[in-house]
């Protein structure tokens, strides 16, 4: 059986959350589930998105961003976690705030054995840099879950990481 | 490989010259010694010192950059920290803050770690790779008279510029004790956003 493929529309909700939450620098690594969430940002004059070439420069950017005053954000896929465990050290020793939505691969009907590793290890690897992880596998709740993140980080700085779904992301059609 | 020049130039001299013109200058080191030197030239509650996060002071210093535009933003850091982040010279090449200087003081050494030879002693041309990933400005200091010139340059909003400073192998003691992070950054915060640090 072939799934279905419907419209998304949490990528939408995601990015009215960062809105109203007051998001200025969103940096990322791209990923497929973030695909329709970039391109919002993209198209937002406020906003300022910023292309990585590695997940750690976020983690460093956001700290810079937060010292001058602003909030962001960092969207990146699963296997980009494990590129920025020493630069999280940063944000614990000076309690920055980091706001990170986290497409998960690797898991929920994951074709590719290569992403198991970096899935799996994810929410561990996370835990023991000292992030707070919190986790969102229904579409109806991705806005919900989002605005409680940021609400987290912000507030409490401290690093928070939403992990988001690969259930909610739908399977990589990869029969062609 | 390059033959090599002798470096003369003091890394604590090179960076009083810079920082004695910072003005309300935002500043964000590197961890090691570059981040003892600027201690050591005056501390300043918008000093954000990095003891740690090996390859993270550009991208720092772009965050920001981005965040307070009207604010010049100097990164000093070291040729061994930038050399373990520099795809952040691509981002920031792309994105183009018109007010960030990035500053290596390039020893060619890890001098924190028992003086191993960088990259930069092989021949590995810092300020050439910034030009390659869009730097406007970007060059290579050897001399008095060279860093003369570019420290006016250093302030000038007039895109990201690259300097990469040859200095000696001198090794100093570590001048500044504050290493408490949540310190340094919510000193950073109140010294530049006042009681909007604390929303």
């Amino acid at each position: 059986m072939k799934p279905q493929k419907k419209p998304a529309t949490w990528p939408n909700d995601i990015y009215e959350v960062l809105k109203q939450v007051g998001i200025k620098q969103v940096a990322y690594v791209p990923d497929a589930g973030h695909t329709q969430l970039i391109n919002s940002c993209n198209a937002d004059r406020e906003m300022k998105v910023i292309s990585l070439t590695t997940e750690e420069e976020g983690v460093a950017m956001l700290a810079g961003a937060w010292l001058g005053g602003q909030r962001g954000v960092m969207l990146l896929q699963s296997s980009g976690v494990g590129n920025c465990i020493n630069l999280l050290s940063i944000m614990n020793e000076c309690r920055f705030p980091l706001l990170m939505l986290v497409t998960m691969r690797g898991e929920w009907g994951e074709f590719n054995p290569w992403q198991l590793a970096m899935g799996q290890g994810t929410p561990p690897a996370l835990q023991h840099a000292g992030v707070v992880v919190q986790r969102v596998d229904r579409a109806e709740e991705v806005r919900e879950h989002v605005f409680a993140a940021a609400q987290l980080t912000f507030n409490t700085s401290r690093p928070v990481a939403l992990l988001i779904s690969q259930r909610i992301i739908g399977f990589k059609d990869w029969s062609k | 490989m390059a033959t090599k020049t002798k470096a003369t130039l003091d890394r604590r001299a090179v960076i009083n010259k810079i920082l004695e013109k910072r003005g309300d200058a935002l500043v964000v080191t590197g961890l090691g010694s570059s981040c003892y030197d600027v201690g050591a030239a005056g501390d300043h509650a918008n000093n954000f010192y990095l003891w740690g996060g090996m390859g993270a002071a550009a991208m720092m210093g772009l965050g920001l950059a981005l965040a307070q535009p009207t604010r010049q933003v100097l990164v000093i850091t070291g040729d061994g920290e930038m050399l373990m982040g520099l795809g952040a010279l691509a981002t920031i090449g792309t994105q183009g803050p018109r007010n960030l200087s990035i500053i290596v003081i390039d020893n060619e050494l890890y001098s924190e770690t028992g003086m191993q030879p960088t990259h930069t002693a092989r021949g590995v041309d810092l300020a050439a790779m910034a030009k390659a990933a869009q730097f406007p400005r970007s060059a290579t200091i050897t001399t008095d008279a060279q860093l003369k010139s570019w420290v006016p340059q250093l302030y000038a909003p007039a895109g990201a510029a690259f300097v990469a400073i040859k200095v000696n192998a001198a090794r100093y003691p570590m001048a500044i004790r504050l290493r408490d992070g949540a310190h340094i950054k919510n000193r950073f915060r109140e010294a530049l956003l006042g009681n909007a640090a604390f929303d």
